[in-house]
């Protein structure tokens, strides 16, 4: 500790003021550190304005629903209870990016939140790729005060119930609403109010060509639907025979706004709206375990560097320390505690591992690690946030030693044996397979049910086929009925469901349910 | 570059909305709750929220997930004796094993049985008290400077600056300008013609005179519709506010006891249960709500509530005695025209026997016609007496105003509020 220096300050009382002289000071350490931020907006808050923020989702504006409801009496309840500690961050993707600050929390909570959101996350939010190219900083907070907007103005027009009906079912379905191979155009909610009633127009006279059933050929009188199609009249090609959609259809949200023959243009665009909202929260899914790990990383780095520099006193690195500790705690699988994999710990300590093989490598991380052993950490760290998700940075960066420090072992859990296997542990026979094993578990194409749209029924009885691709012959939860309900209310006919392994079929559903095949469930 | 932003005093409750509409959709569920709470709370224990719990998977949100079966992999941390190879027994209970990379979807899916939240105690009363309405319920107007309110009320000539009405002092103005303008234009048209006519005639025939008079006249004119002024304090309008009489939202509430021998503490308890729900019903009506206890044997007497309920007498009853008091404190001290006046009575039905004639008469015509609403109810398992045969007159005459109902122990409370009280939407019209 550097003698000759005064801590900003000491106990655990804090002003604006003493906030504002933290945050330059860990403002200049990012500097020094090259981590590139958007402005931080600061926002103190209540307890109270904490859980609302909570509740729904850390969007600053929302939508008014039901399940935010539900969602703010929960976190109300566990709050009273003492069962959860509010708000150790909560931080929005935006430009500027505003994080919250909790009126109750002791100054050394709000060094390590500030340290932790505005310059950990923060920097992610900006850096990594899948945020670069899912999301729109510039434009989400306008984007959803126009989302709010428009959707109290239906709720005037069509009624409170109406819309929530159509909300349930787009909710049940947000998984499904994003685009995973594709970049989705910007949002922007100027342009969103602007062309909207273009749109809605637009959208409509779409669905209503690929529903059209009447010949308007006045001089071929007799000619059939399936049969005309000048090429200006049907430029899409959706008459001119074969299956529609041509190619399966992973955005099942997508489809339904485009294709869905009964909605009305209003529905069209809350369908549109959730759909959206879904995209912009795709990547944070996907970057669970490399966000808190690097915003861990961040935050015990910087603060160990304001206790370097004199700034904070011994008293303040013990509390930070303690409360840090129970953030990367990892309980053993047997642990009452125990609630799956913490991403926190793991990612902190895979950054933290990174960190140490550039620095001092052993000879396995030079035989694991040959490209990254022994250089500038600061650099490799940066390529690691930049350019991963989850699953790949598991896969590229989750060495022997972290795997043997939280000791991971491989369970396989087949309901054709009797018996559980351990199939792998950390050993080397067991590193390459339990992290492939790791990473898959974070790939999102595993943990959510592959589901497509592969049939409308344009010329038929208009009913809409998914195909669910199955994997190692897991079924779907039984919650698949309440699901494929929604969409048959979106869709507006009947809408079948399919399960295959290798080209197999091995269990059909559909909505409205057959009456043979009630008695089957 | 960092901006720090004090929220604090923004609005709070941001999320009651969506807390209604929660309460909203699964108010059948909170309803079935509530009442159970109310059963097997005591009354005097209304004064707080309840917990609520519905099952989970009544409201869950369903999403496509896997479910148990199949084969899946599991890592796990914290490995102590395993080796790679090792088969191990399935945990007991568990299908499938729930899989621990599901994430956050664990925490709502089937894990809990029961989702429990807490009503405050304002959504408590309201389920508790939900579709019932007071009966009769007329706001009485309130002559007293306190129950005015300002409301706007059009527009006046004159009236501070600070309520100005802009846009239409501007409109009188501009119509004021038109108005002034318009003749004078007139004129200057006039003029303008007859100059042009004077100066396309032959030089010979120009009358000199005359063009230097128009133009003169011209001039003029034109400053004169220039001189026209762009506002003017005739046009200003002001913003009046009217002072606007608000119906009453005071109320008292009489409870008359009959604490002769015969009743016991149990039967006090159930009246005072009774008093309490009538209480809390009244204070979501009103504003203020002021309560009367008076209590008798052969004579009556008004007492603080303590000794309302928990002292004992001995001694007959003649239930007049408090009729006759309740009238007397109304006259000297709520005016029925200022007070919406409620009276709750409970007895055994004991009365004396000659006594239960002069009730009726009293209460038809004196009390009834200044009351909104009479309740009585009668703790007891036996039979009717006269007072109960006399009251019946009273209710016929007064059917929406006066209610009797009987009670025989504590259970019977709250049906017979919910039944005294119940929404009476075919009676209405």
């Amino acid at each position: 500790m550097n003698a000759t220096h005064k801590p900003i300050a000491t106990g655990s009382d804090w002003n604006f003021s003493i906030l504002e002289r933290f945050d330059a000071e860990l403002a200049r350490l990012a500097d020094e550190y090259r981590l590139d931020t958007y402005p931080n907006q600061i926002e103190v808050i209540t307890t109270e304005q904490m859980m609302d923020a909570y509740a729904s989702v850390g969007m600053p504006v929302g939508y008014h629903h039901w399940s935010f409801g539900k969602q703010f009496l929960a976190v109300e309840q566990a709050y009273k209870r003492g069962q959860m500690g509010l708000a150790y961050e909560l931080v929005i993707n935006s430009n500027p990016c505003i994080a919250y600050l909790m009126e109750e929390n002791t100054l050394m909570m709000q060094v390590l939140v500030m340290a932790h959101a505005c310059y950990g996350h923060n920097s992610f939010f900006k850096g990594n790729y899948l945020f670069r190219t899912w999301t729109d900083a510039e434009s989400i907070v306008d984007y959803l005060v126009f989302a709010r907007h428009y959707i109290a103005k239906c709720e005037e027009r069509h009624g409170v119930q109406a819309v929530e009906q159509l909300l349930d079912a787009c909710h049940a379905l947000q998984n499904y609403g994003v685009d995973r191979y594709k970049r989705p155009s910007p949002i922007s909610a100027e342009e969103e109010a602007k062309r909207q009633d273009e749109r809605e127009a637009y959208l409509q006279t779409q669905v209503n060509l690929l529903w059209r059933t009447i010949p308007d050929s006045p001089e071929g009188g007799e000619s059939l639907p399936g049969s005309l199609s000048p090429e200006e009249d049907d430029p899409l090609g959706l008459h001119s025979g074969g299956r529609y959609p041509p190619e399966p259809q992973e955005n099942l949200l997508y489809f339904v706004e485009k294709n869905a023959p009964l909605l009305a243009p209003w529905q069209r665009e809350i369908v549109r709206i959730v759909r959206k909202l879904a995209q912009y929260f795709y990547p944070q899914r996907q970057t669970q375990v490399m966000n808190e790990g690097w915003a861990c990383f961040w935050h015990y780095t910087l603060m160990n560097r304001l206790y370097d520099d004199g700034n904070v006193d011994e008293g303040l690195m013990l509390e930070f320390l303690q409360s840090h500790a129970a953030v990367i705690n990892q309980p053993a699988f047997d642990s009452p505690y125990y609630s799956g994999i913490n991403p926190y710990a793991l990612g902190f300590a895979i950054f933290m591992d990174i960190k140490r093989i550039c620095e001092a490598p052993t000879d396995e991380d030079r035989q694991w690690f040959p490209d990254i052993a022994g250089s500038p950490w600061r650099e490799t760290l940066e390529f690691a946030m930049r350019n991963f998700k989850d699953e790949s940075f598991i896969q590229q960066f989750l060495s022997p030693k972290v795997m043997r420090d939280h000791k991971l072992f491989l369970v396989v859990d087949d309901d054709q044996e009797e018996t559980l296997e351990v199939a792998a542990i950390h050993n080397e026979q067991g590193y390459r397979r339990v992290r492939d094993a790791l990473a898959t578990q974070y790939a999102l194409s595993v943990r959510e049910p592959n589901i497509q749209v592969v049939e409308a029924a344009i010329r038929g009885d208009r009913s809409l086929t998914l195909h669910h691709v199955q994997d190692s012959r897991r079924p779907l939860a039984r919650s698949v009925y309440p699901v494929i309900r929604h969409l048959q209310k979106l869709w507006g006919f009947p809408v079948h469901l399919i399960s295959m392994e290798e080209g197999r079929v091995t269990r059909r559903y559909r909505w409205p349910v057959e009456e043979s095949a009630q008695s089957e469930e | 570059m960092t901006y720090f932003i004090d929220r604090r005093p923004n609005a709070k409750h941001k999320s009651a909305v969506n807390r209604q509409r929660f309460l909203e959709r699964y108010r059948k569920h909170i309803k079935r709750s509530v009442e159970e709470a109310v059963n097997r709370r005591s009354i005097t224990d209304m004064e707080r929220g309840e917990k609520v719990s519905i099952p989970t998977k009544d409201i869950s949100e369903p999403v496509f997930q896997h479910g148990p079966g199949g084969a899946r992999e599991i890592v796990s941390p914290g490995n102590k004796e395993f080796l790679a190879g090792d088969k191990i027994q399935r945990p007991p209970g568990q299908g499938g094993g729930s899989g621990a990379g599901e994430g956050s979807a664990s925490n709502q899916g089937e894990g809990t049985d029961e989702f429990a939240f807490t009503l405050s105690r304002e959504e408590f009363l309201e389920f508790v008290f939900d579709g019932l309405e007071l009966p009769h319920l007329q706001r009485k107007p309130l002559k007293s400077l306190q129950e005015i309110k300002m409301v706007r009320a059009g527009l006046a000539r004159d009236g501070v600056p600070a309520r100005i009405s802009i846009t239409r002092s501007m409109r009188e103005a501009y119509a004021r300008r038109i108005a002034m303008r318009a003749p004078i234009k007139r004129a200057l048209r006039e003029a303008q013609q007859a100059l042009e006519t004077e100066e396309r005639k032959d030089p010979v025939l120009r009358n000199p005179a005359r063009i230097t008079e128009l133009k003169a006249e011209i001039e003029r004119l034109e400053k004169r519709i220039e001189a026209v002024p762009f506002i003017d304090t005739y046009d200003l309008r002001y913003h009046q506010l009217a002072a606007q009489p608000q119906p009453s939202s005071q109320a008292v509430m009489f409870c008359v006891m009959d604490v002769s021998g015969s009743m016991t503490q149990n039967h006090k308890d159930i009246a005072k249960r009774f008093f309490l729900l009538l209480y809390l019903f009244l204070e979501k009506h009103y504003e203020k709500v002021e309560l009367v206890f008076v209590r008798h044997h052969t004579a009556a007497r008004e007492v603080s509530e303590e000794e309302f309920f928990y002292s004992r007498e001995t001694g007959g009853t003649i239930v007049s005695s408090a009729l006759t008091l309740v009238k007397k404190i109304i006259d000297k001290r709520y005016p029925p025209e200022q007070w919406n006046l409620y009276v709750a009575q409970a007895s055994d039905g004991d009365n004396w026997d000659d006594d239960s004639n002069v009730c009726r008469d009293l209460l038809i015509k004196q009390l009834m016609p200044q009351l909104q609403y009479y309740a009585y109810v009668e703790i007891t398992p036996h039979d009717h007496q006269s007072l109960w045969q006399e009251y019946e007159t009273v209710a016929a005459r007064f059917p929406e105003q006066f209610a009797m109902r009987q009670i025989i122990d504590a259970g019977d409370i709250y049906p017979v509020f919910r039944e005294l009280f119940k929404r009476r939407l075919s009676q209405q019209h």
